[in-house]
């Protein structure tokens, strides 16, 4: 009986073994397990049968029937990575796609190349605890020039060439504007709030101006302003080094020269140093060979302004400056003629 | 402003190279644009004409013999009227590169037979040598020019083109920026020296001067030269004036308009000959007064302007411009010199009254010193003596109503020079400063310094003048660089900066290019457009630059409608564009309401062409897909409800929608209407618009926005239900019916059908519904009786039964 038992368990195996070799896939797989180690398979069959048999018997046939039952697990596993990696190795030329054909188009769509460059300028300076503010664009004289110290007749006022709106008051005056610069916030946020101040002015501008490549009669500006005790030309000095830092880069060296507009004294005009050329092309196309790129204007804000807004000359001081954004993004882009900007070519705004 | 290099040595040394004193203006405050080197004259000498004779075969040429400074003579055919023997002239030897006449263009001169005589070289005139205009003679080099010399050595320049800030008004002149090249290089500066014989009678006797209004002309000068010869200038002269960009015209005209350059100051002369009773008369016009002036126009004055007078008529509109009737012309004799003060404001009106920006009114607009008057007076008298002659009145005339005031100081201390700029600046620099700007400087104490700035600045009135000085001097590089270190103020709240930016990114994500268009629009734009503003026309421009950009807009569809119908012309769709901007709605006497807008148009293929897609127009749909999109970016779920058509004149009648939240209307969308759509020559259709009031929604109650729902681990238990409804049900409205449960988790639509198997007028809205609750798992029982609910009420208001 013993030697019967031990002869079928061998049979089974060798007979399980031939088949297994034949199997190619996992399905054939699995009905060979059923077959053979399944709970009605063939060796739980014979060894269903060891009960008949006595203590010593069942032992030794049964010691034979497990390790028949590992060599048979083993050589499935085995099998079954055998087929598996020949499928792996096949999927390549049965699953194979042409991935040069084009992707599924989606639409995307972009910020104007202002809207992104007037975010990054109001971006370094919230850093630098300014906050944001907007003003109207169309405004009165009264902001837009009397109170940043022009008054009527002032000779500065040939330096912003204005659009007047079709009004004329009681007087007979026609006191409404479009906004020249973003200044006249500097009136409007003083007047309405004490120092500490500081702030930053996004916003569009207008002039009645002939449009070439480098000026438009429409165009945006940042404004910024900062007011309290103890504020001097030094902290102007390094909030621009900073800023300029952030828009252009680390390694700028920055560069101030006297300059002038009626609401600052002193006023002075920042350069920062050509980022093309370091200063080394006599013929670069970004600073004109001169190593310099005039980015902005500045200055102490003027006692007169500050007087006017009811604030103490005396004991408050502050700084004010202004930027244009297209200027920024033509250096930065290398665009040619600020007149892209407002005529909405696809062509164009899809570079940003 | 040109300033010739030449002109400046003058007065002060300068022994930079040119773009280094350039430089060095720049950074001090006056800009120079350009530096323009006069001269590349090779093969060309100053030369001598030793022997003039006719052309043996032309009336109109002659033989010059020239020595050109080597001993040897050269024989050069000229055909200019003025060459004489014994005149310095400019010489180009055969190979000198010359601006052509003929052909307009530089050319190598070469060796030529002229009408049979061999020609060596060449006696060039202003235009050849690119020194002005002139081409009737030649140049002819003062007696004392050295035979020989290249022309490069002798006439070489530099010419230095100024941009000067208004308040630069020293900068106008050489002299002003001598001055300021001293301050920058430690030079001093030499002033013209001014001495004259008085021979003539007193001016007193020969000619009358009053000043009736000194309140617009506080100080007036004049001088008398008698028994003039009036004629070209000097050469000289008149090469001085044309480096600095200003036509010579005769000698007396040239000294004023030289002085001027030179000091500052505008001068006039009259013929004295022609002002009736030798009488000058400073007042207002009276009504109804004209003059005819210089420049031949006949002005009508009005009573505002300030008018140089005889005893009867105006001869000059004062520090504007001169009259006709009183012009210095060839037979004149006798000169009564004017160099006045007028007043800047009331100057400034009259030359825009009659846009007449004159040399002279650009230097008066911006506020001369009184002190300058009697200063180029006197110069001017000595010129015009020089160069036309005659004889000078004993005395002037100075009519100087500010006389009495004491000159202005300013005062400087040292604590508000480091208040203000964040340095310390001792005073012993400070004083150096001033000192090299020729300030009149007094030490009061240790840390206070008062100076009276000299007669060339008017723009020194305040403390913080000076500390400009004192910082442009010293450099800003000097000056330390520092983080602000005062607190930080609260931040403002900026909400509507916010909502733009939050809505740009999102209309910008769900496909759409932000574009940005000019806020000026033609009353055609908006009527394309529909938008015919019949209660309030909107905002017109008084200056318009031009026609097509003239009013505020008061919406973005017209300028939308134009980017998107330029773009048509070279490219293919799809076209997917907002912009974010301002509308200007006007309100009387009130700056107008400024409403922040967002709108687009979207058009053409819904995608780019692909082998992938099934590609139909982007329609309504897809817009409202986007929008629903943007909306819940925004944390919104707007209904959306079908809008008359006389609400929005530009949208499609049948195919438009409120865009509703919290019952307030927040925007609006739909097809354009298709008359727009053919105005436009719009080439793919439907173009689809839409626009959201963003002001709307920052005003939108409470609550309406995203409100967090907890996430509940509850199931939801989902039914599927198709009603049959009338036809002309919104299918929103059954939706938001089903919405409004609160155990309804979520409704779609899945299946819209009309047609067969059900009755004419009818169709059927096939939906899921998704039932859920936060507090507990619901049971069958519970989501049938909540749906059977649902259906009575669908039935009760837009009569919808179950499809079977
Ligand atoms: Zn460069």
């Amino acid at each position: 009986m013993t030697q019967s038992t031990a002869q079928s368990i061998e049979e089974l195996t060798q007979t399980a073994l031939g088949e297994l070799v034949l199997l190619d896939n996992s399905e054939a797989l699995e009905q060979w397990r059923v077959r053979y180690l399944g709970r009605r398979g063939g060796l739980t069959g014979i060894l269903r049968g060891l009960s008949q048999l006595d203590i010593e018997q069942r032992r030794e046939v049964g010691a034979l029937g497990n390790r028949a039952k590992s060599t048979l697990e083993d050589e499935l596993e085995k099998r079954s990575q055998e087929i598996s990696q020949a499928r792996l190795a096949q999927v390549a030329d049965l699953e194979r796609i042409d991935v040069t054909l084009p992707g599924r188009p989606v639409a995307t769509g972009r910020l104007h190349p202002t809207t992104q460059v007037v975010r990054e300028i109001t971006d370094a300076f919230v850093a630098m605890g300014f906050s944001i503010v907007e003003g109207p664009e169309v405004e009165w004289d009264h902001y837009n020039f009397e109170m940043l110290n022009i008054p009527q007749g002032h000779p500065a006022r040939d330096m912003w060439n204005t659009l007047w709106v079709d009004y004329v008051n009681e007087e007979g005056q026609r006191p409404m504007l479009l906004r020249t610069h973003t200044s006249p916030m500097q009136a409007r946020v003083m007047e309405s709030a004490q120092p500490p101040v500081r702030v930053i002015v996004p916003g569009k501008c207008y002039r009645y101006e002939a449009t070439d490549a480098t000026h438009e009669w429409h165009f945006y500006q940042v404004e910024g302003l900062a007011v309290d005790e103890g504020i001097t030309f030094a902290d102007l000095k390094g909030t621009l080094f900073e800023f300029a830092r952030r828009l252009f880069g680390s390694e700028r060296k920055v560069r101030f020269r006297c300059d002038y507009f009626p609401f600052v004294e002193p006023g002075v005009d920042m350069s920062i140093d050509c980022f093309s050329c370091q200063g080394t092309d006599s013929s670069c196309r970004i600073c004109r060979g001169s190593g310099w790129i005039e980015i902005m204007g500045a200055g102490m804000v003027h006692p007169q302004v500050l007087a006017g807004v009811g604030y103490d000359a005396e004991k408050y001081t502050g700084f004010a400056f202004g930027l244009g954004p297209e200027r920024i993004a033509m250096l930065k882009y290398g665009i040619d003629d600020i007149r892209h900007f407002y005529s909405n070519d696809l062509r164009f705004l899809r570079q940003f | 402003m040109q300033i010739p290099l030449s002109w400046l040595r003058e007065y002060v040394d300068i022994d930079l190279p040119a773009h280094e004193l350039a430089h060095r203006l720049t950074m001090a405050g006056v800009e120079v644009g350009e530096v323009t080197e006069l001269g590349g004259w090779e093969n060309c000498c100053v030369g001598q004409v030793m022997e003039v004779s006719p052309h043996p075969n032309a009336d109109s040429l002659r033989l010059c013999r020239v020595n050109p400074g080597n001993d040897s003579e050269m024989e050069v055919v000229c055909g200019a009227p003025n060459v004489a023997a014994g005149q310095k002239i400019c010489f180009a030897r055969v190979g000198a590169r010359l601006y052509n006449t003929h052909s307009e263009r530089h050319e190598t001169l070469k060796a030529a037979r002229i009408r049979g005589v061999v020609s060596e070289g060449m006696i060039c005139s202003e235009l050849e040598l690119g020194l002005g205009e002139g081409h009737e003679g030649i140049v002819v080099l003062p007696d004392d020019a050295p035979i020989g010399m290249a022309l490069d050595d002798y006439l070489g320049d530099t010419i230095l083109d100024l941009e000067v800030t208004p308040n630069r008004l020293d900068c106008f002149s050489v002299l002003g920026v001598a001055h300021e090249i001293g301050a920058l290089t430690g030079k001093p500066v030499k002033v013209p020296e001014v001495r004259y014989q008085e021979d003539g009678p007193p001016i007193t006797g020969q000619a009358t001067v009053s000043v009736a209004d000194p309140d617009l002309c506080p100080r007036y000068t004049a001088s008398l030269i008698q028994g003039v010869k009036i004629g070209p200038s000097p050469q000289w002269l008149q090469d001085r004036l044309a480096r600095a960009g200003l036509r010579p015209i005769s000698n007396v005209v040239d000294v004023t308009n030289y002085v001027m350059l030179e000091f500052n100051q505008p001068l006039h002369a009259f013929d004295l000959d022609k002002v009736r009773d030798k009488t000058i008369i400073v007042r207002r016009a009276a009504p109804g007064e004209a003059l005819e002036t210089l420049d031949g126009v006949e002005r009508e004055l009005n009573t505002e302007v300030l008018v140089i007078a005889d005893s009867r008529d105006p001869v000059g509109l004062g520090g504007v411009i001169g009259g006709a009737n009183s012009e210095i012309g060839p037979s004149t004799t006798s000169v009564l010199l004017e160099s006045a003060t007028f007043n800047s404001y009331n100057n400034r009106r009259t030359a825009d009254t009659f846009r007449l920006h004159t040399d002279a009114s650009q230097r008066f607009e911006k506020g001369l010193r009184p002190e300058l008057a009697p200063i180029a007076l006197r110069r001017a008298t000595q010129l015009i003596q020089e160069v036309a002659g005659g004889v000078i009145a004993q005395g002037i005339y100075d009519i100087y109503a500010g006389s009495e005031e004491p000159a202005p100081r300013v005062t400087l201390t040292l604590k508000r020079l480091k208040q203000i700029l964040g340095m310390d600046v001792s005073v012993d620099q400070v004083e150096a400063v001033f000192q090299s700007l020729e300030f009149d400087t007094e030490r009061v104490d240790e840390t206070t310094v008062s100076v009276e700035p000299p007669y060339w600045r008017s723009d020194i009135n305040i403390e913080e003048d000076l500390i400009e000085e004192v910082v442009r001097i010293i450099g800003y590089d000097n000056v330390p660089t520092t983080m602000l270190s005062t607190p930080i103020p609260y931040r403002q709240p900026a909400p509507m900066t916010e909502l733009k930016a939050r809505v740009k990114a999102a209309l910008a994500s769900v496909g759409l290019q932000e574009t940005i268009s000019y806020p000026l629009v033609s009353l055609e734009d908006l009527e394309r457009v529909n938008c015919i503003a019949e209660t309030s026309a909107p905002l017109r421009v008084a200056n318009p630059m031009s026609a097509g950009h003239d009013h505020l807009r008061p919406t973005l569809l017209a300028s939308l409608l134009g980017t998107l119908s330029y773009n048509e012309g070279h490219k293919e769709g799809p076209f997917r564009f907002f912009e974010q901007a301002r509308v200007f709605l006007p309100r009387p006497n009130q700056l107008p309401d400024e409403r922040e807008v967002a709108a687009g148009v979207i058009s053409g293929l819904r995608s780019e062409p692909s082998w992938l897609v099934d590609n139909g127009p982007l329609d309504f749909f897809d817009v409202k897909g986007m929008l629903t999109s943007t909306l819940a970016l925004l944390g919104l779920t707007p209904s959306w409800e079908p809008a008359a058509g006389e609400e929005n004149p530009a949208l499609h009648p049948g195919r438009a929608a409120n865009i509703v939240c919290s019952g307030y209307k927040i925007g609006v969308l739909g097809e354009l209407h298709p008359s727009i759509a053919e105005r436009f020559d719009l080439r793919y259709r439907p173009a689809t618009v839409f626009e959201i009031y963003l002001d709307d929604l920052l005003t939108l109650p409470a609550g309406s926005g995203r409100n967090f729902r907890s996430l509940t681990r509850f199931p939801s238990a989902h039914r599927d239900v198709a009603l049959v409804v009338p036809e002309d049900v919104p299918a929103g409205k059954v939706q938001d019916i089903l919405d409004r449960h609160r155990l309804v988790e979520k409704v779609e639509l899945f299946d819209v059908y009309a047609g067969e198997n059900l009755q004419p007028g009818m169709k059927s809205l096939a939906f899921h519904v998704y039932f859920q609750s936060s507090e507990r798992t619901l049971t069958a029982d519970e989501v049938n009786r909540t749906l059977d609910g649902l259906l009575r009420v669908l039935q009760r208001e837009v009569g919808a039964t179950l499809r079977d």
